[in-house]
């Protein structure tokens, strides 16, 4: 039997960064309101020419490197992302001509905030049933350009950036089990509905969230997803090494932890000086745990993501 | 039955991180007890665990005292 494992990973981050304080220059907020709300203290934002496949790019030429492979081992590419460079053709399209490896599948995976998770699920399908050997997968997100810059609701918790893992074919597991969800009756509390008809944009073009309907949903649904991926896996809460959530809000990740009975020293968390960058945060902190030495080879991992659809889902692995 | 009253603030202490002895029966979340909105959706979260059942969101919005979370409760319970 083939299981899939992640090979490599690598990450980017744009260079200009935005403080709370650069933030409390422009809108009614502080500091002190963010930072307690959140647990987010700087966000980095993409610059004005620099499109989502140019931050897959820089996030896939590393995790390459990483894994010791070239472009041309690649055999397929899935990129998420809720913020494509444009309507079509896709943004994985667009960093497989950039990567220089044209014939090679690529295609974009549209699950918010959960795309990461979604995406490495369906890597992970590849890989077992043969259609694939090594999958390059991407999160990249430039959200700072649906943002509402006078919403201080919104505009505060976002940021850009992009991660990638090469995940390979492997004789032992890798990937030990994932598990995806979605509920469209919950659409409306996140999202940004506008669309392209008749040459003009349709709806408003700014991010919507209601906050305290989110957060609610979103504790509830990803502790009984990773609950349940465990249970499905066979694999004990306390066998768990480290939690890497998506970084929405430090408070639903204290309060998902706290459902799974995981201390803090357990959960990577890089939000404060990233925000949420949506399909990339997953990634993002994974290669900086791997990077700075938390994350070792043989260590159990837990993903979980959530994110507008509502969509979100859990991927257990053993790194 | 352990009484409701002593359960419920209970909970309010330890979400709100407030010494028990400070929730009084009259007490607001937010304007007493210093709770923000995140504060007062985990609070009903932590209600709903404790005593087992839903708090639909229009309900949970009219529950801002000590006294409501309560009422809320006892009636829901007797149901």
């Amino acid at each position: 039997m083939t299981y899939s494992r992640i090979l490599g990973t690598g990450s980017y981050l744009p260079d200009t960064v935005m403080t709370n304080a650069m933030l409390a220059e422009r809108i009614e907020t502080s500091d002190e309101w963010i930072v307690s709300r959140t647990g987010i203290r700087a966000r980095h934002i993409a610059a004005e020419d620099q499109k989502t496949s140019d931050l897959a790019y820089i996030a896939a030429q590393r995790a390459l490197e990483s894994a010791g492979l070239q472009a041309s081992d690649i055999d397929l590419i899935i990129l998420a992302t809720t913020t494509p460079d444009m309507v079509f053709p896709s943004t994985a399209s667009i960093l497989q001509e950039k990567l220089g490896i044209p014939g090679v599948p690529a295609f974009d995976v549209q699950a918010v905030c959960a795309g990461f998770v979604y995406a490495l699920a369906t890597a992970n399908g590849y890989i077992k049933s043969g259609m694939a050997k090594n999958v390059l997968v991407v999160g990249a997100e430039v959200m700072s350009r649906l943002l509402d810059w006078d919403d201080r609701r919104t505009c505060v918790l976002f940021g850009d950036g992009a991660g990638a893992v090469v995940v390979g074919p492997s004789e032992e597991p890798g990937i030990l089990h994932a598990k995806l969800a979605a509920d469209g009756r919950y659409r409306d509390i996140l999202k940004t509905e506008a669309q392209i008809a008749g040459g003009e944009v349709d709806g408003t073009p700014f991010l919507y969230m209601d906050g305290p309907a989110v957060f609610k949903f979103a504790v509830k649904a990803l502790s009984d997803i990773a609950e349940k991926t465990l249970a499905e896996a066979g694999v004990q809460q306390d066998s768990v090494d480290w939690l890497v959530p998506h970084q929405a809000n430090v408070r639903i990740i204290e309060a998902t932890a706290k459902h799974l009975q995981l201390s803090m020293d357990k959960v990577i968390v890089t939000l404060p000086e990233q925000g949420n960058t949506s399909a990339a945060s997953i990634p993002l902190a994974f290669d900086h745990a791997v990077r700075n030495g938390q994350i070792q080879r043989g260590q159990t991992v837990l993903m979980e993501g959530i994110g507008g659809g509502f969509a979100w889902g859990a991927l257990l692995l053993r790194y | 039955m352990e009484n409701i009253e002593a359960r419920v603030k209970k909970i309010v202490a330890e979400q709100l991180g407030v010494n028990e002895a400070e929730v009084k029966i009259d007490s607001s979340f937010v304007d007493d007890l210093g709770a923000d909105s995140l504060d007062t959706v985990e609070l009903v979260m932590a209600l709903e665990e404790e005593f087992e059942c839903e708090i639909p969101d229009e309900e949970a919005e009219k529950i801002t005292t000590v006294q409501q979370a309560v009422d809320y409760v006892t009636a829901h319970l007797n149901k």
